[in-house]
């Protein structure tokens, strides 16, 4: 059973696609990960499903409820922990919790209880009375947590919940998701930490582009790839041209899959191998054709591999590719009502 | 077999979304205070700036003619009028101020993301925090006027007083919380306030009579709402209030109290339905 359905989903803001046809199904009582890159369309769709914003078409549904025809039922049933901390600087902690239970229509024993319970729970008491403009950004983030369970919800969605996070509060704020969802509250997060996603999610989906292109469970998606994560460089640095000819040679090898040359990394190699037995064939083979291995490396797949494989790039490649073309000002907007 | 009566039902529920709304609204107007009291320089600054302009003006023009000042015996009990207004002129247009930085700082989302039972609540604390401030700002005004021996309106007087500042308060409120919603940032909302203030006041019969401006002036000022609320309130100031004495020579005519307040009346709810739509599509 689902708990949240996005069915083609399109959102554009003027010229720029975020969203391009976007489907999605978590399930109920699941802490279910979206992974990808700063500008892939992550905060848009969790801003759609928490009726911050319309999508230009497409279905939502939120507990077996149509989310754009019936916006109050579905926020009362949800926590929202959006990605811009949000906090008034001038109320204390607790004033702020106050201020969040009224708005949530809270009655006052209940209000008093409930704040009690988070202040213990995620460890506040020794500041929760401090103004919030003292805060550090792990108090403020734990803070804002606070805020999204304080009604109890049936569906939390967090916004990069730990981006910039000390030690300390990440691990405190992954304690509370997991026990959440042991206690069978549905958790949609989005992180572009893939140790985060890997450690956190029971289902997972990676958005490129406005759209999923993988989804499934972390370990199931690793075992897709079907073998070790190798990468192979024959020279310090290659060029296209070099990195093809191995390309060619390596993929008819017996135990070799999904072979991609990885530009951003200095034309390396990636690729796929079914036992170890190929990779000491690997030498033979590539001495036969005069390329040597400048270096190599054997890994158990992880999510980056996962992505590696639907995008042809990495995770921080994709980053770092996004970061010169972000429109600050376009993502103000975004965030501005 | 039991059944419900639906009107009953859906009394319940009306009265449920009331107590809702009041929480809603008691939270979010005890937030705006709880910014002044922490933070009240804005508070001070809102009634020092005119008493220093009462000290000031009042001194500089402490010799013009009495002549030129129709129904006043001094140019501090002139002027005392025109600071009240503007008092609560200049604390409205900041009304948008406090919303603006919400929008920036994404705490407006958090207020959207919560199921309110209207969201008008956001509007409307706005508007009762800002109209508390405004009119103890220009208590504050009326009551420095009187220690420097300026007079005190009576009974009747201090009610048209309160009227008028009323509608010109929700009026000038209302605009600046729609220009909030309009202008991009702070920055934008600051540059409209520092324009607006100061040619509204002086484009009006705060500082001089009409009589006392060239024609094109004359004009401007006698179709300035701060006028219209200036004029009832100097008149509230003399021992009888009538609001059938003609309060404005303008170009264009006479006019009376009455027709000053019902100008307000029209300006505020005229407000009210140009902004609204602006409101209804900016929180829908």
């Amino acid at each position: 059973m689902f708990f949240i359905q996005l069915r083609d989903l399109f959102k554009s803001y003027g010229s720029v696609r975020a969203l391009n046809g976007l489907n999605l199904e978590v399930p109920k009582g699941s802490l279910y990960g979206l992974l990808g890159p700063n500008g892939a369309g992550k905060s848009t769709a969790l801003r759609i499903v928490c009726t911050l914003l319309a999508p230009d078409s497409g279905y939502v549904e939120v507990g077996g409820r149509d989310a754009l025809l019936e916006e109050k039922e579905t926020r009362r049933r949800l926590g929202y922990v959006a990605q811009e901390v949000a906090i008034d600087k001038i109320l204390t902690g607790r004033e702020l919790l106050q201020l969040q239970g009224d708005l949530y229509h809270l009655d006052n024993t209940h209000k008093r209880k409930r704040i009690e319970e988070l202040i213990h729970r995620l460890d506040m008491h020794e500041w929760i009375d401090r103004r919030c403009g003292s805060f550090s950004g792990g108090m403020k983030r734990r803070l804002d947590l606070a805020s999204g369970l304080l009604h109890e919800p049936e569906l939390l969605i967090l916004d990069e919940p730990t981006v910039g996070l000390d030690i300390e509060s990440r691990s405190v704020i992954w304690g509370v998701l997991k026990e959440l969802r042991n206690n069978g509250t549905t958790i949609l997060l989005s992180s572009h930490y893939l140790e985060e996603v890997d450690e956190l999610a029971d289902e997972m989906a990676i958005i490129d582009k406005g759209k999923v292109i993988a989804s499934g469970r972390p370990d199931d998606l690793k075992k897709e790839l079907g073998g070790d994560r190798v990468t192979l460089r024959v020279r310090e640095f290659s060029d296209e041209v070099e990195a093809q000819s191995v390309r060619k040679l390596i993929k008819n090898i017996d135990g070799i899959s999904n072979v991609v040359v990885n530009q951003k990394q200095g034309y390396s190699l990636n690729f796929l191998v079914k036992s170890n037995h190929v990779i000491s064939n690997l030498s033979n083979h590539l001495s036969k054709e005069n390329f040597e291995v400048f270096a190599l490396s054997h890994s158990r797949p992880s999510l980056d591999d996962v992505y590696l494989q639907a995008t042809g790039k990495t995770l921080m490649d994709a980053e770092l590719e996004l970061a010169g073309t972000r429109d600050f000002k376009l993502e103000s907007k975004k965030s501005m009502r | 077999m039991i059944t419900t009566n639906p009107s009953i039902n859906k009394d319940k529920q009306s009265r449920n979304e009331l107590k809702e709304m009041l929480q809603e609204i008691s939270a979010l107007t005890w937030r705006l205070f709880i910014q002044l009291i922490r933070r009240p320089s804005t508070l001070f600054a809102g009634i020092l700036q005119p008493l220093i302009w009462l000290l000031l003006f009042a001194a500089l023009f402490s010799n013009a003619p009495i002549d030129f000042l129709p129904g006043s015996s001094s140019y501090g009990e002139f002027l005392g009028a025109g600071l009240i207004v503007f008092t609560a002129f200049s604390g409205a247009l900041n009304a948008g101020l406090p919303l603006m930085f919400d929008r920036e700082f994404g705490f407006l989302n958090r207020l959207l993301v919560a199921p309110l039972s209207s969201r008008s609540s956001i509007v409307i604390s706005s508007v009762i925090y800002i109209t508390t401030i405004s009119l103890l700002q220009s208590f504050a005004i009326m009551a420095t006027s009187a220690l420097l021996g300026y007079g005190w309106p009576s009974l009747g007087g201090f009610f048209v007083i309160a009227i008028t500042l009323l509608l010109l308060v929700f009026a000038i409120t209302g605009l600046s919380l729609g220009l909030a919603f309009v202008l991009p940032g702070h920055i934008e909302l600051i540059a409209i306030i520092f324009i607006a203030n100061l040619p509204v006041l002086f484009a009006s019969t705060a500082l001089a009579p009409i009589s006392f401006m060239p024609a094109w002036l004359g004009w401007i000022a006698s179709i300035n709402p701060l006028t219209f609320a200036i004029e009832p309130i100097r008149m509230a100031y003399h021992n009888s209030v009538d609001l059938t004495v003609v309060l404005i020579n303008a170009p264009y005519g006479e006019v009376n109290g009455y027709s000053c307040l019902t100008i307000l009346f029209i300006l505020t709810v005229g407000l009210f339905f140009i902004i609204r739509p602006l409101l209804n599509r900016k929180l829908a």
